[in-house]
């Protein structure tokens, strides 16, 4: 799904959290939000999915316009920091949960869930875990199975906030590949914000840099490598 | 190995090895001991003497006592009281928590507050205050009183007054638990397509359903008890608006003891009731607590 921002403008009371920024995504990329602590780029991702009203600007999904779409209309499928898998149910339950809380005719069977969550259980290669509480899980799992529910709804796109953010350095790694391999099945325009410019530069198609509510850059990871716009993004990419 | 045996040879061997997080046996002794016998002063024996005083002329006597028609009476008010209060408070709670913990809004600090106001007054002025609002020589009252309604020497007044002061319970238990969850899994429900009903039932209630129980027993325990503000209130009409606390007062002053301390005894078994619920419900879903965290 093709993804413009148009002039998107957010202000939480005095402080603007946002200015105007504005920003195509083709349908299909995996994209990058790449900047430090503050820069907006959690508040951009959040209006996306629209867990967050701009203050101003329009966000257009395939050409149509998408500003006042509720969260539920959406179908954004959203991977939070910490994951917030649901404490009180099993790893099956939270696959399932979307596809259980559609409107009863476009429900699926039981039998029908039941295929699809054993489905995204393979994809994520955890078969056997449907049972487990999240409790039960390591960071690694969690991550995977906040993945899996979020494809479970069928998403139009996949945002992800800091989806690598609570990891250790060796699982880090392997997720990362699990991620591209999940886009590149999938299809789905994937949008992640992340503050580790070699996680970016690694494994997005198209890197946008941002700060202090601005974007600074945007582009293919060598091409921010080898001709940053300004300053800040010179020095951010080195450290 | 050897060198290890003769070095420890010099030094003699401490006699038992001591736990680092433990006191020594004799500290240990006296805590335990002096705050089994404050245990047993300010909880076991009033409640024993309780029992003892309304069985102390036998059974049948303290049945008797109990059968009365005004007693009747009392029992079957407070059980009705408990039994609106109760519902009533947990819902408005529930309402209040998931407001100030979920929302952001100006006048937030001023509302936690005002959830908090009855537990700094006095019940007694909460009392007085509902007479001055809502007795008979008052526009309100009158006008109530004239449709038929009377609020004060009635049971509206009783209804009211004990949900002013057990207010804040439910919504003082489910507050911490709710901002120490976040609201991350709600955002997530929102995310998947759930509609706000949704996930306030399957998400947010499930998350706090032991926090929320508690707040139900001790609304309940309250409920049931409150002596002051009821005092002011009913107007301690026996057989029609006393209810059991009122009654055991009046019976008390009258040196009624067996029948007082019988309806004690079943205001204090009512209680336990409650606890011993609350015990089994924790039992019969230990599994459930232990997957759930904290609560």
């Amino acid at each position: 799904m093709l993804i413009e921002i148009d002039e998107i403008a957010k202000t939480f009371g005095a402080t603007a959290a946002l200015r105007p920024v504005s920003l195509q995504i083709p349908s299909g990329a995996l994209v990058a939000l790449l900047g430090p602590s503050g820069s907006g780029k959690t508040t951009l991702l959040r209006i996306l999915g629209g867990l967050e009203y701009p203050t101003s600007g329009r966000v257009k999904f395939d050409g149509l316009d998408a500003t006042g779409l509720t969260v539920q209309e959406r179908r954004a499928g959203f991977v939070f920091q910490s994951y917030a898998l649901f404490r009180h149910m099993t790893v099956f339950e939270n696959i399932a949960y979307g596809l259980r809380a559609r409107p009863r005719r476009e429900r699926p069977s039981n039998a029908e869930i039941t295929r699809r969550v054993t489905k995204l259980l393979d994809l994520i290669q955890l078969p056997d875990i449907g049972g487990r509480f999240p409790s039960q899980l390591s960071g690694g799992q969690r991550q995977r199975v906040a993945l899996a529910r979020a494809i479970a709804i069928e998403p139009r796109m996949l945002l992800l906030d800091e989806p690598f953010g609570a990891l250790d350095a060796r699982v880090r790694k392997e997720l990362r590949q699990g991620l591209r391999e999940i886009h590149d099945t999938t299809g789905l325009t994937t949008i992640f914000v992340t503050h580790d410019q070699e996680e970016a530069m690694e494994l997005a198609d198209l890197v946008v840099v941002m700060s202090m509510g601005q974007i600074e850059q945007i582009g293919r990871p060598q091409d921010i490598r080898s001709k940053p716009a300004t300053r800040f993004v010179r020095e951010f990419i080195e450290v | 190995m050897s060198d290890v045996l003769i070095a420890s040879r010099g030094q003699p061997a401490p006699k038992r090895w001591h736990p680092v997080t433990e006191e020594r046996r004799p500290t240990r002794v006296l805590l335990i001991a002096l705050s089994l016998s404050l245990l047993a002063l300010l909880v076991v024996a009033p409640l024993g003497v309780i029992f003892a005083e309304a069985l102390a002329r036998g059974t049948v006597q303290a049945i008797a006592s109990l059968s009365r028609p005004e007693a009747r009476s009392a029992i079957w008010l407070t059980l009705l009281v408990a039994a609106i209060t109760v519902p009533l408070n947990a819902i408005f709670g529930l309402a209040a928590a998931w407001t100030i913990t979920k929302f952001d809004f100006r006048g937030k600090a001023f509302l936690i507050t005002l959830i908090d106001l009855p537990f700094s007054v006095s019940p007694v002025v909460a009392g007085l205050a509902l007479v001055l609002l809502f007795g008979i020589n008052t526009a309100i009252g009158g006008w109530l009183v004239g449709m038929g309604y009377p609020v004060i020497f009635a049971l509206p007044g009783i209804i009211s007054a004990s949900m002013f002061v057990t207010f804040p319970f439910v919504a003082r238990e489910l507050i911490p638990v709710m901002i120490e969850q976040g609201r991350a899994e709600e955002e997530a429900a929102l995310t998947l397509g759930a509609s706000g009903w949704r996930v306030l039932l399957t998400v947010t209630l499930p998350n706090v359903k032991w926090a929320l129980l508690y707040g139900v027993l001790l609304c309940n325990a309250r409920a049931m008890g409150e002596f002051g503000a009821v005092a002011v209130v009913s107007g301690k009409i026996r057989g029609q608006t006393a209810t059991m606390p009122i009654m055991i007062e009046m019976l008390y002053n009258e040196y009624m003891s067996i029948a007082a301390f019988s309806m004690a005894a079943v205001l204090a078994l009512l209680a336990l009731v409650t606890l011993v619920l609350k015990t089994a419900l924790e039992w019969r879903h230990s599994d459930a607590l232990a997957t759930g965290r904290k609560h």
